[in-house]
């Protein structure tokens, strides 16, 4: 009996830890920063020009302004049409990439991933180089238009649907869909009434994420929108540096909390309504070979690939391969290594790359220790309803950061990480600060990838387990974790590629001299000279390469270890 | 390496330590004061156009000290930064505020007022107040450019003033930058303003509107990305840009330049630096101060950072003085004039233009 009774109090001890962990990483560094700002905001201690009075008289202010309203709408605008667009286009790639069987498709999964850590910056210049005046496709008449936006916002995320979909949906029994066709329903009809609703779950959490994305959007929106197309990230960011109307950008702040709540209730309620009637199969391979009535499915992922990816990235590969008189050359690759010597950057870019990879490393690692407690707390379905939305607040708490701006992150560090909690280290201006920073915003792409699968476990799976007398931790090791082995790799890979390009939160932040990547090519890209502008560009795609050949292990990695269960 | 493993396990043992400390809000506590921080060393925060690493190892030998580098972002959001933790500042010294926030930096007290003893002869006029609150170091213009053989080839007169850009034979040739994310754009804006009065500069934004002037958000998709001669595909044949771009279109044979930058369109953007109040090390922090006036790191500063350095003894190299030589009367405010108008402008701007 003692056996039995250790276990039971450890597994309690155990739950609890994995619950505190990951709260208090982002009560540390996410939400105290971003009250702490916010504070100070409607504090009114600093302010712009006229004096403030303390208190949430900044709300009228800010709400009676047009612009406000303008502001709001356009967030709500992009971060719908983006996440639409997103997941109309995401669902045929998910399907190729993830269901059907051909050869190069480890290859593909693996560039599908490159345009999600593509700098904004230069995929900014590569869309307008496409589409903007004097361009191949100007008559399109899309330059400086919304639709580029959603374009653009698309181009970024219908990756993020492939994969998050992909991966619940390489496990999707495929049995009850071949039932299906055998019965005489059409593929389409197949689709529409025995997949889709199967995939809900897996889609909505996607839907979620994306949207999110979408809506906090920074760099795409300022470089191809401009003011006309300001969302509230863009507009916080003018108030937080330009203006120091930290009140505002704290009104603005809130809105932003109060459409992540709104947009995870719904996602949540979506989720829920199907998730239990889901199977899946890890057992076998669900994989399907190509045939004729795939068809339709695959020239929606080509021409999605050929004209949104393929088309900018290549004018950008392009690009880079050109000096300033348009003659083809290698030189910007070459001064990636040896610096040229007007060029006086400190570090050369190949240092930066060392650096970039150092810090994705670490912070690979935290987001995935981290990531792997949030999936496994909240995949758990007790019986009690209040545990139940306890772990439902949990898991939307975990997914806050992607719903609030990298400024207001920002500068909440800079705020509270002098010493934090009695510790004499000035963590603002340490170098530990970047990984942390980019294994907040990775940290939700770790728990969307793990936790549909995770969720599709059949609860009588591990009470059937129980019964026969394992213990908790063995359920757990047999059930929970095998499960886990196949989509581990790719959200190992998906948490790497993800810090590895991020720069919005490592951009706000203060940096000791080394720089990453993604801050290198920004930085590059707005000096004077020719050869600045070609040095960024072949740092893009560097950056992109990097990213692809990550992506390649990562779907490695997956492949061995799941040849060993 | 920067980063060790070693270094990252304390980290970790931090983030755990953290979890286990969130109990009360000491946070205080240790703050006021880094009296434990070793006086030998002295810390720089600058914007992220600096040359880091070599300023570093050229500023410790010079001055004795063991100074450090860390980067902000771009101009603006250095001063945000630096009011934003004036209780507990992040470093000793700043560099890289521009006229165009200075006044912020002034107005919060943020920094401890430090004159040079030999200041030169341009700082001194450049100054931001008589106690030295903000120390000069370099100083560039921002500048329409224009590509002179797209003019020649459409046979159309060389635009040379603010006036032409509205004339209706320049509509939709001209790109801008939006005065509300760039400093570029808003020391253009700020040309304005000294040419046609706080009065009269809407007026002239209005006409700007209505002549098709495309507004890009940052230098780059400007210039490289619209402008004829930036390199691409670009088709606007005018630009904002600096008075020492011309610099960097210098033809192979280095006779010509195949852009020219327009001298009644200019307008002054002073970079200046500053001791912290609240310094660990306030006499490292002159000293570095010090450093950045002295002819061996003006000398550096315009191979460096793109600028002319203060000293106008210092060097510039010689394609500066041939085709990007400073426009002799800059379009200026003082950067208290700016300071005290800036967000009111920027509002009646938005306004009058409906961007």
């Amino acid at each position: 009996m003692n056996r039995d009774r250790n276990p039971r109090w450890l597994g309690r001890a155990a739950w609890a830890t994995a619950v505190a962990l990951p709260v208090t990483f982002l009560l540390v560094f996410f939400l105290w920063p971003v009250l702490s700002l916010m504070a100070v905001g409607f504090g009114g201690s600093i302010g712009a020009s006229d004096p403030q009075t303390p208190g949430l008289s900044g709300f009228s202010a800010v709400f009676e302004d047009a612009r406000t309203w303008r502001v709001i709408g356009q967030t709500l605008a992009q971060g719908c049409c983006g996440m639409a667009l997103s997941v109309i286009l995401g669902l045929p790639a998910a399907f190729v990439l993830y269901r059907l069987e051909f050869r190069g498709r480890a290859l593909l999964r693996g560039l599908a991933t490159v345009p999600f850590v593509l700098p904004t910056v230069v995929v900014g210049v590569a869309f307008t180089a496409l589409l903007g005046p004097g361009a191949p496709l100007e008559w399109l008449g899309l330059d400086q238009s919304f639709i580029i936006i959603v374009l653009a916002l698309a181009f970024f995320n219908v990756t993020v649907v492939a994969r998050t979909v992909g991966g619940f949906w390489a496990q999707l029994d495929a049995r009850e869909e071949q039932a299906a066709r055998m019965l005489g329903a059409s593929p389409v009809r197949v689709f529409l009434t025995v997949t889709l609703p199967r995939l809900t779950p897996a889609l909505a959490s996607s839907a979620a994420l994306v949207f999110l994305f979408c809506a906090t959007s920074f760099g795409v929106v300022l470089v191809l929108g401009g003011r006309a197309f300001s969302n509230i990230e863009t507009e916080i960011y003018r108030l937080t540096v330009q203006y120091l109307d930290l009140r505002s950008a704290a009104v603005l702040s809130i809105v932003q909390f109060v459409i992540v709540v709104a947009v995870l209730l719904v996602s949540n309620h979506l989720r829920r309504r199907r998730e239990q009637a889901t199977q899946m199969r890890f057992d076998a391979s669900q994989q399907v070979r190509v045939s004729r009535e795939h068809v339709p499915a695959i020239l929606a992922f080509a021409v999605t690939a050929l004209l949104l990816h393929v088309l900018p990235i290549a004018a950008l590969v392009t690009r880079s391969l050109r000096d300033a008189d348009g003659n083809f050359t290698l030189v910007n690759y070459a001064n990636l290594v040896h610096p040229p010597s007007s060029s006086k950057l400190g570090a050369s870019v190949f240092d930066s790359i060392l650096l970039s990879l150092e810090f994705a490393v670490y912070a690979t690692l935290i987001s995935m220790s981290l990531g792997l407690l949030v999936a496994l707390v909240a995949s758990r379905r007790p019986r009690r309803l209040a545990w139940r939305r306890g772990i439902e607040a949990f898991d939307g708490f975990v997914m806050l950061p992607l719903g609030v701006s990298a400024v207001t992150v920002g500068f909440g560090l800079l705020l509270t990480m002098h010493r934090p909690l009695g510790i004499g280290i000035d963590l603002r201006t340490s170098v530990l600060l970047i990984p942390i920073a980019q294994a907040v915003v990775a940290l939700p792409l770790v728990v969307r990838t793990l936790l549909p699968v995770l969720r599709g476990i059949d609860e009588r799976q591990r009470q059937a387990a129980s019964v026969l007398g394992a213990s908790p931790l063995r359920v757990l090791a047999t059930i929970d974790l095998r499960v886990l082995l196949r989509p581990l790799g790719l959200s190992l890979g998906f948490a790497f590629a993800a810090s590895l390009g991020e720069f919005g939160a490592t951009a706000f932040l203060v940096r000791p001299a080394s720089q990453t990547l993604p801050v290198m090519i920004s930085q590059l890209i707005g000096k004077q000279g020719a050869e600045n502008y070609g040095m960024a560009l072949a740092g893009a795609v560097v950056l992109a390469a990097l990213t692809a050949g990550v992506m390649l292990l990562a779907e490695r990695l997956r492949g061995s270890v799941v040849s060993e269960v | 390496m920067t980063m060790s493993a070693r270094k990252f396990m304390t980290g970790f043992a931090f983030i755990t330590a953290a979890g286990f400390a969130l109990t009360g809000c000491a946070s205080d506590a240790a703050a006021g004061g880094d009296s434990d921080a070793a006086s030998n060393e002295v810390t720089v925060i600058v914007h992220d156009s600096f040359p880091n690493d070599e300023f570093a190892a050229a500023a410790s030998a010079a001055t004795g000290y063991e100074v450090e580098v860390v980067s902000a972002g771009d101009g603006g959001e250095l001063t945000s930064q630096l009011v934003l933790s004036a209780d507990a500042p992040l470093a000793d010294a700043f560099f890289g505020v521009d006229n165009v926030f200075a006044s912020r930096i002034a107005d919060a007290g943020v920094s401890e007022p430090y004159l040079p003893a030999d200041l030169p002869d341009r700082a001194a006029e450049y100054l931001y107040d008589e106690q030295g609150s903000l120390v000069p170091v370099d100083l560039g213009q921002t500048c329409i450019n224009i590509d002179p053989a797209w003019f020649a080839e459409n046979g159309l007169d060389e635009p040379s003033t603010y006036e032409d850009l509205v004339d209706p034979a320049y509509r939709g040739l001209t790109v801008l930058l939006d005065p509300s994310t760039s400093s570029t754009g808003a020391s253009f804006l700020i040309g304005t303003i000294a040419k046609f009065g706080e009065d009269g500069f809407a007026d002239y934004w209005k006409q700007l509107a209505e002549n098709d002037v495309r507004i890009e958000q940052g230098w780059t998709e400007a210039y490289n990305g619209q402008f004829t001669q930036g390199g691409g595909d670009g088709t606007f044949p005018i630009v904002l840009s600096y008075s020492s771009s011309p610099a960097w279109t210098v033809t192979e044979d280095g006779t010509e330049s195949t852009t020219v930058s327009l001298d009644a369109t200019c307008s002054s953007q002073i970079e200046y630096a500053g001791v912290l109040k609240g310094a660990a090390n306030p006499e490292g922090a002159k000293a570095v101060i010090d450093y950045m006036l002295s002819s061996e790191f003006q000398d550096t500063i315009a191979d460096s950072m793109y600028v002319y350095p203060i000293d106008d003894d210092a060097y510039v190299p010689e394609e500066w003085a041939k085709f990007a030589p400073l426009a002799e009367s800059p379009n200026d405010l003082t950067p208290a004039e700016i300071g005290a108008g800036r967000e009111g402008w920027l509002k009646t701007w938005s306004d009058a233009t409906g961007w």
